[in-house]
């Protein structure tokens, strides 16, 4: 029979080495596009031995990108483990730290990675489907707020966590300092700063994008609509929330299907294992794995800001919230099932974390000097969850009486979206690939697909400007190669 | 005169190292400015194939981050090599293994059980592993082996500098670019960060005794720090003195304790284990129950003083687990 396959090698916008592998028929359509993930460090393993106080600081090593999720979700799992209540402002504190992370990190997605598709255009000229692009599109200025913004949060996480890759002030029961008025009034600047700049992007993407039919129809089509469950952390009244709550999970018509607190994810999520990738398959152990398929009766499910907004019945802030209802007004209600909606999600959240930022930061207890606990009680197991920008992430510790680690488990933001992501390439793959016709518009219709999830494969890093260069090679049957294209 | 050419890559690491040459924020401006950029998987279109194009040393300097434990990075750390005048081994993991080199206190086995076997989310009961070559229904798949152990990049090719820390400071990423642009480099197989000890620009020194004699060990959980006292003076385990400086004291501004990931001076071999004897030195005890009592306080010696650098040192990998990778250091 005859077959070809395209390869695309590298993928470099993931940390490590992603490749697509394409099989094609004889009539040249898709047989089955794979997204193979060449990641593995082990860290669940390396951990045993050490000091359950350690893993704030050792698990941030898993991402340099999103390290404060890491650290908050060990941080949380030691609270956990050592059944101590951090006191109030330290609460407070992490919440506010936490929430500008969330700022600068989707900041970073939006305008350097995720955006240029749709600001710039996925017809738009190769070249300019990139950061520089973004720029020349809305002007430089905006580019100087966008570094500027960025390196003001980051700073502001600085001056807590003493690093901002690789923070180092959370411990069991609170954080290592306290809030100075000098900090408390530059996080107060730098969150007006991220509220109006939110304010900015939303109202770039309904002009650029949402004024554009054409680009309404894209986010709309069936090729990168997927019918899941979604999942995400609320609060009491069910609206989103990335530091703490119970996780929500909605079945595809969008009705609560679980709530639970992270403390019993062992009862509700599972990992399945293929052989072509190193990546573990999240899904609902209550709907069990069916393959890669979507429907209620496939317990695949989405996490990151589609899913998160999905999951929750509303914002906990006024203008996110006026964001989201527009959002579903637009999107012809809830849930929305279409992938490239995460874009405009992620802006949302970006808003709500902006606001949140305000709230905490006027808050007059997040000056109270007090901000550890000690523990005391003998620690044995500990389960922490947060949203990192990429979704849910849960860290799981058992120690000994001492607190040193005797087993760990992750679920990682970007493990639970590896099923949905791999049928969204794949789906994208057979929609735009028919006939054996390829082309350099195929390259970023097929990058689309994952692009949108922000995917975080291991730990990627989301740096600077420029595209993902992209080989594809078609060979024959003999194994020959009889056409290249790449994207230079 | 043209511009030189500098190449940035990644082997196995977090893309911290990545995101602390972007917090160079606007002066990564001024960096294109100065010099071309011929390869930078993250960022920019070039492929390998380009790097293979360019003439041997035809690259002023490449920036390698990231541990070696992939043929893949071998092969890329070979090509580098090969094109670039110098090369310099940038962050923690490429300059002494960093955090995922404490994986060498296991087995490559005892790694992919757990993660595909044991860990208790996963349901696999036909035990499949991820495979190098997978036949699917469609053809065959295939994926990188990883190696039996994580090793540094110049126990896999020679290294002209190393550009130390977790990530590596952006105070100490301009001093380098800059040092390298004016043809001001010290000599070859340096360190490019000061060659004292943390101590020195803590701004704790002060209150560190001149003599310290400790009685009793705290982890950092088990007490509240005080923000202005020399850490150790609290008897909880600073490796400052053991540290190269460079930094700004960025752990203890943030109220913690350093943890190493600097390195050591160019006067210690083991980091370590000059850690280590270090500490010794500052018990205040005789008899040997009192000592076992204050070293509680010290629960995981290898993960505390070998935190970023245990591919590096003499210890390299667990004893007695299995075969020890052959390929010593090439300098």
């Amino acid at each position: 029979m005859s077959r070809r396959e395209i390869v695309v090698d590298p993928i470099t916008r993931l940390e490590g080495h992603g490749k697509i592998h394409i099989f094609l028929n004889e009539k040249g359509d898709v047989e089955r596009a794979y997204l193979q993930v060449p990641e593995l460090r082990g860290f669940e393993k390396f951990v045993v031995g050490r000091p359950a106080e350690e893993m704030p600081q050792i698990t941030s090593r898993i991402c340099g990108v999103c390290p404060t999720a890491h650290h908050m979700a060990a941080t949380k799992a030691l609270d956990d483990l050592y059944q101590v209540e951090p006191p109030p402002a330290a609460k407070k504190i992490r919440e506010l730290i936490y929430c500008t992370f969330m700022v600068e990190d989707h900041a970073l997605h939006f305008y350097f990675l995720g955006g240029p598709d749709f600001v710039v255009g996925p017809t738009a000229p190769r070249a300019e489907r990139n950061i520089l692009g973004v720029l020349a599109r809305v002007g430089l200025e905006i580019g100087r707020e966008v570094i500027g913004l960025r390196k003001q949060l980051r700073d502001l996480i600085t001056r807590v966590g003493g690093k901002v890759i690789h923070p180092v002030f959370g411990l069991p029961g609170g954080i290592a300092k306290a809030l100075t008025p000098e900090d408390r009034e530059a996080f107060l600047a730098g969150a007006d700063r991220a509220v109006e700049f939110a304010l900015f992007s939303l109202k770039l993407f309904e002009d650029i994008v949402l004024r554009n039919p054409q680009y309404v129809e894209w986010i709309r089509s069936e090729a990168y609509t997927h019918r899941t469950y979604y999942m995400g952390l609320v609060d009491e009244r069910n609206r989103v929330n990335f530091y703490d709550g119970w996780l929500r999970v909605v079945d595809p018509h969008g009705r609560e299907f679980l709530k639970f607190p992270a403390r019993d994810y062992l009862r509700h999520i599972a990992e399945h294992v293929e052989p072509w990738s190193y990546i573990k398959f999240c899904y609902l152990r209550d709907v069990g794995w069916k393959g890669f398929t979507d429907g209620p009766e496939s317990g695949i499910y989405s996490v990151a800001p589609l899913a998160r907004l999905n999951a929750a019945e509303g914002m906990a802030t006024p203008r996110a919230q006026e964001a989201y209802e527009q959002f579903y007004a637009t999107l012809g209600g809830k849930p929305v099932h279409h992938t490239l909606a995460n874009h405009w999600a992620r802006l949302i959240e970006l808003l709500y974390a902006a606001e949140r930022m305000q709230e905490l930061a006027r808050d007059p207890e997040i000056l109270d000097p007090h901000v550890r606990n000690l523990p005391a009680a003998i620690p044995r197991e500990g389960i922490g969850v947060v949203e990192a920008p990429r979704g849910t992430l849960i860290h799981h510790y058992e120690t000994d009486e001492r607190g040193i680690i005797t087993r760990a488990n992750l679920i990682v933001a970007t493990q639970n979206n590896a099923a949905r992501i791999a049928m969204s390439v794949d789906k994208a793959a057979r929609s735009v690939i028919r006939g054996g016709v390829v082309d350099d518009g195929l390259l970023n219709l097929v990058e689309m697909a994952f692009r949108a999830y922000d995917p975080c494969h291991g730990c990627a890093t989301h740096a600077l400007p420029g595209q993902m260069p992209l080989l594809i090679r078609i060979y024959n049957p003999r194994g020959e190669l009889v056409r290249e294209l790449r994207r230079d | 005169m043209s511009k030189p050419k500098v190449a940035f890559y990644w082997c196995a690491s977090c893309g911290g190292c990545e995101e602390a040459i972007v917090d160079l924020a606007e002066e990564i401006l001024q960096v294109v400015e100065a010099v071309e950029i011929a390869f930078w998987p993250v960022a920019l279109d070039f492929k390998r194939e380009d790097v293979e194009r360019l003439a041997d040393g035809e690259l002023a300097a490449a920036f390698i981050n990231g541990a070696i434990r992939t043929s893949e990075q071998v092969e890329m750390a070979h090509l580098l090599r090969a094109k670039a005048r110098l090369l310099i081994a940038f962050g923690s993991c490429s300059h002494m293994g960093g955090v995922p080199g404490l994986a060498n206190l296991f087995d490559r086995e005892e790694i992919l059980r757990y993660v595909y076997e044991e860990a208790p989310t996963v349901h696999n009961p036909q035990r499949v592993r991820p495979e190098t070559r997978i036949e699917v229904d469609e053809g065959l798949l295939t994926l990188p082996a990883f190696d039996e152990a994580v090793r540094t990049l110049d126990q896999t090719v020679e290294v002209d500098y190393y550009l130390p820390g977790c990530p590596p400071p952006v105070g100490l990423i301009r001093s380098a670019l800059q040092a390298l642009l004016e043809g001001q480099l010290p000599p070859r197989g340096s360190v490019l960060a000061p060659d004292v000890a943390l101590c020195a620009e803590c701004p704790r020194k002060p209150t560190k005794p001149e003599r310290l004699a400790l009685k009793d060990l705290k982890r950092p959980h088990q007490v509240l720090i005080d923000p202005q006292t020399c850490l150790l003076a609290q008897g909880i385990i600073c490796l400052g003195p053991a540290t190269r400086s460079g930094c700004g004291a960025a752990c203890i501004q943030g109220n913690m304790p350093c943890t190493g990931c600097l390195g050591p001076t160019s006067r210690v071999l083991d980091g370590g284990a000059k850690a280590l004897s270090a500490l010794a030195s500052l018990l205040d005890a005789t008899e040997e129950a009192e000592i076992e009592r204050i070293l509680e306080g010290i629960p995981d010696p290898v993960g505390l003083f070998y935190r970023y650098s245990l591919p590096a040192s003499l210890l390299h990998r667990r004893a007695g687990n299995g075969r020890r990778v052959q390929e010593g250091r090439t300098r």
